[in-house]
């Protein structure tokens, strides 16, 4: 069989695929439910996806540097019992401090591993994944964290209050994405990113310290988890310990869904956050629909997959290619 | 010849692409038992044409006739089935798998219940090996052959069937002399069988040896079929580029400067040892040797990619170690590597982010990148080196070989460098683009910069060195001036012979 080509209309479609899919998914649900674009609901939709846009911010980087970050997921949940348990143990205005540079040492840890000792970060982030939710257990004990006076602490600003109208979780998103967009796309150091993921052996013949740069990447990925733990954390008031488990597959879906490519080298931080409010549009209107919550999860992938075949398919200007 | 039907033949193959006419009206044939050469610079259509050719693009108009029976290609395996074999240039072979596995791959001899025959895979490889005359056999696994042997590897497939037409896409290009005079004989015995060859060579020496017609290609274009007995290089190299290429020796003898690096006793491990020699200002050392001689390791201790064990390194007169790639461009030393898209270019990038990459700390307005600054510099040298590219947004890997070389080149003499290290310059580039590098290699040096050229190509050592250092094995063998230098003496040097005077 004769692979079809793609150009014109075509390929129009496919280049821009995730944009058309996603048109189509809105005129979907917005047909289904009228409720879908009342500004509550975007702004809700928006409000939810904060925690898992700020980590998607921060794995942008690590996946640019042509590597993952599976713990995540794991490492939020860390964040998210520290800062509680700290918090009427030392006061907030400590805690906050100390959860961050305790987070940021797990960062330094894997950066350590996957830069200086150049280790595949799929296995130490994979690792990182059950150690660090071995880590949390062994702290709280296996309990559920809650703070004591949950209605006397200022701690809740951060996941509940509101500024100029806008909650406070979207603004720290905003406010992340914006600074982190900037050192990606406008410093040295950001070009450096996409310098080691794009080819790391050009990337050393041209003075670039290799390492270094993807230690940085994993420090701004905890950097960013911290700041996700904080927002759950002040959201809630209580966590369990299992609270981000699976969260580093829908960061990481995120990111690919913005276009970032695994093999590292390419991505901004303007399409993964596109990327993470697709993610999140999609599974709003999958709820507001009446589907069950559960049917999220083969929908997001499927989009997901199908996503990264238009991608290729736009790259090689074929849908399919049986022979290489 | 005009009596015998062509074993292959083209007729006025078209292909376009969005924007380009990648092949415009080629017609080509070759006959059974003859060579035909292929040529033309990069981007001339050589390989769109082999891809029409395995059924990997299908053209928009034309034909492919193989044994006057036209055929429509679809594949690479139903070109193989036509009797149409490939020999590509980067090699395809799953390196964990024996000889034999790797020969027979897709089609292993079977016995009952879907078993392989071990036997006879194995005795049928090692038959056909014996026909390479080569010195491993079929059980060994690829991983542990030499690339020279590898390239072996994948020219036996061809033999496994009755090939009406074989196509060697630079086949010489990592096989030592040695190695050469083997695949020459091989070619010979497929011709003596009448097999058509297609042979795909930037190197005129081999085409001149062995091929019986020549035809070459530009910018698409058919321009024409030379008998090879009746021409010569400079015919052939004007059909090409359209132009005369200058090969002559360096006879420019201008002023040096001081000595801008020595080193003396320099060794790392097994892979270079007691190499002593120094560069001046305004000279181009020419540093000559078989593949594996240690001279890539050389550049690399030079800039900081390894730890010498033992000797010294004196910059303008002073003695220093250089600890990374960062430490040796701060102390002005440059080094263009040999491998253009492994090493030296990153190809999802743009050309104005390759060409400022090292210096990307210093071109700051306050925290950020000064991207206006960058531009300038990228104009500067696209301007000066005479880069074809639409603008600096154009990713590198969309650059034809030449045009990527001379971002390289640019970015390391946008550093202004002391010391300028160039590894292979013109490896896989067209013979226009490499006269070019070639003058700029030259005029580099008479504006004071200390060069050192590594080149296995042995009129290029000649044509840009004013001294040639030879090496074997690991040491400097001789040190040549440009006067004293002869194809013969040269090549003795690199082969380890050393004449009784030496110098």
């Amino acid at each position: 069989m004769r692979p079809f080509n793609l150009s014109g209309i075509g390929g129009f479609l496919a280049k821009q695929g995730i944009l058309v899919a996603f048109a189509l998914f809105i005129i979907g649900f917005t047909i289904a439910n009228e409720r879908f674009l009342a500004p509550d609901n975007i702004m809700g939709v928006v409000r939810s996806s904060a925690i898992l846009g700020v980590m998607a911010l921060g794995v942008t980087f690590v996946v640019i540097s042509g590597n993952l970050d599976l713990s995540v997921g794991s490492m939020m949940s860390f964040a998210t019992i520290v800062v509680l348990d700290l918090h009427d143990q030392i006061g907030p205005a400590l805690a906050i401090p100390s959860m961050y540079a305790m987070v940021l040492c797990l960062g330094a840890f894997i950066g350590f591993l996957v830069g200086y000792l150049k280790l595949n970060s799929l296995i130490v982030t994979l690792g990182m994944l059950s150690a660090i939710h071995g880590l949390t257990l062994t702290y709280s004990g296996g309990k559920n964290m809650d703070i004591a006076d949950k209605e006397g602490t200022w701690f809740s600003m951060f996941g509940q209050s509101d500024a100029l109208g806008i909650p406070i979780p979207i603004l720290l998103f905003a406010l992340v994405a914006s600074v982190l967009g900037i050192v990606l796309a406008k410093t040295p150091f950001g070009r450096k990113v996409y310098a080691v993921g794009g080819n790391g052996t050009a990337a050393t013949f041209s003075g670039i310290q290799r390492a270094r740069v993807v230690f940085t990447c994993y420090l701004m990925s905890a950097f960013c988890v911290a700041t996700a733990g904080l927002i759950q954390a002040s959201r809630s008031l209580g966590s369990q310990n299992t609270v981000g488990q699976g969260l580093e597959l829908e960061v990481l879906a995120a990111v690919i869904l913005g276009g970032a490519s695994l093999l590292g080298g390419s991505g901004t931080i303007f399409k993964t956050v596109i990327g993470v409010l697709i993610l999140g549009f999609i599974q709003n209107g999958l709820l507001l629909v009446g589907l069950q919550f559960y049917v999220q999860y083969v929908v997001t992938w499927i989009i997901i997959i199908l996503a990264v075949w238009l991608d290729v398919a736009a790259k090689r200007g074929k849908l399919w290619s049986p022979i290489a | 010849m005009s009596s015998q039907t062509p074993a292959l033949r083209l007729e006025g193959i078209v292909k376009t692409f969005p924007g380009v006419r990648a092949l415009d009206n080629v017609s080509f044939d070759v006959m059974p038992g003859e060579v035909h050469a292929l040529m033309g610079e990069n981007g001339a259509g050589k390989s769109t044409l082999m891809k029409v050719l395995g059924g990997i693009y299908q053209p928009d108009e034309g034909r492919i006739v193989v044994n006057e029976q036209p055929v429509v290609m679809t594949s690479p395996l139903q070109a193989k089935s036509k009797g149409i074999m490939f020999i590509h240039q980067e090699l395809s072979l799953a390196e964990e798998l024996s000889v034999a596995e790797n020969i027979y791959l897709g089609e292993l001899p079977k016995k009952s219940f879907g078993r392989v025959d071990w036997q006879k895979l194995y005795s049928e490889t090692n038959e056909i090996l014996g026909r390479l005359k080569v010195g491993f056999d079929a059980k060994t696994k690829v991983g542990d052959l030499s690339i020279a042997n590898q390239q072996m590897v994948e020219i036996a497939r061809a033999l496994t069937v009755e090939a009406k037409a074989v196509i060697f896409d630079e086949p010489t290009a990592s096989l030592t002399d040695a190695e050469k005079v083997v695949l020459f004989d091989v070619i010979g015995d497929l011709k003596t069988h009448g097999v058509g060859i297609i042979y795909i060579s930037h190197r005129m020496e081999e085409i001149f040896r062995i091929t019986d017609r020549i035809s070459v290609l530009r910018d698409g274009q058919y321009r024409g079929t030379l008998e090879t007995p009746e021409t010569d290089e400079e015919e052939v190299t004007q059909l090409m580029i359209g132009r005369k290429l200058d090969l002559s020796r360096n006879v420019s003898h201008h002023e040096l400067g001081d000595v801008a690096l020595e080193v003396r006793g320099l060794e790392c491990g097994k892979l270079f040892h007691n190499v002593s020699f120094s560069v001046c200002r305004g000279e181009v050392v020419g540093f000559y040797g078989l593949v594996g001689a240690g001279r890539t390791e050389i550049a690399e201790t030079l800039f900081g990619l390894r730890d010498p064990t033992a000797g010294q390194i004196l910059l303008d007169g002073q003695e220093t170690t250089i600890h990374s790639p960062a430490d040796a461009i701060e102390k002005g030393i440059s080094l263009v590597p040999e491998d253009r898209k492994g090493q030296g270019l990153v190809l999802g990038m743009n050309c104005r982010d390759n060409m400022t990459l090292p210096q990307v700390n210093d071109l700051k307005a306050g925290p950020f990148v000064a991207e206006g600054a960058e531009i300038a510099i990228f104009d500067q040298y696209r301007d000066r080196l005479d880069i074809r590219t639409p603008g600096w947004k154009q990713l590198v890997g969309n650059l034809s070989g030449g045009n990527q070389q001379k971002i390289v080149i640019g970015k390391w003499l946008s550093m202004h460098p002391n010391i300028l290290i160039v590894d292979e310059p013109t490896r896989g580039i067209d013979v226009g683009s490499k006269s070019e590098i070639h003058n700029l290699i030259r005029e580099l040096a008479s504006q004071g910069y200390a060069v050192i050229v590594i080149s296995s190509e042995m009129p290029e050592v000649l044509h840009v060195s004013d001294r040639i250092i030879a090496m074997f094995n690991g040491e400097i063998i001789r040190t040549f001036t440009s006067d004293e230098v002869t194809e013969d003496n040269l090549i003795q040097a690199i082969s380890g012979i050393i004449p009784e005077k030496v110098a």
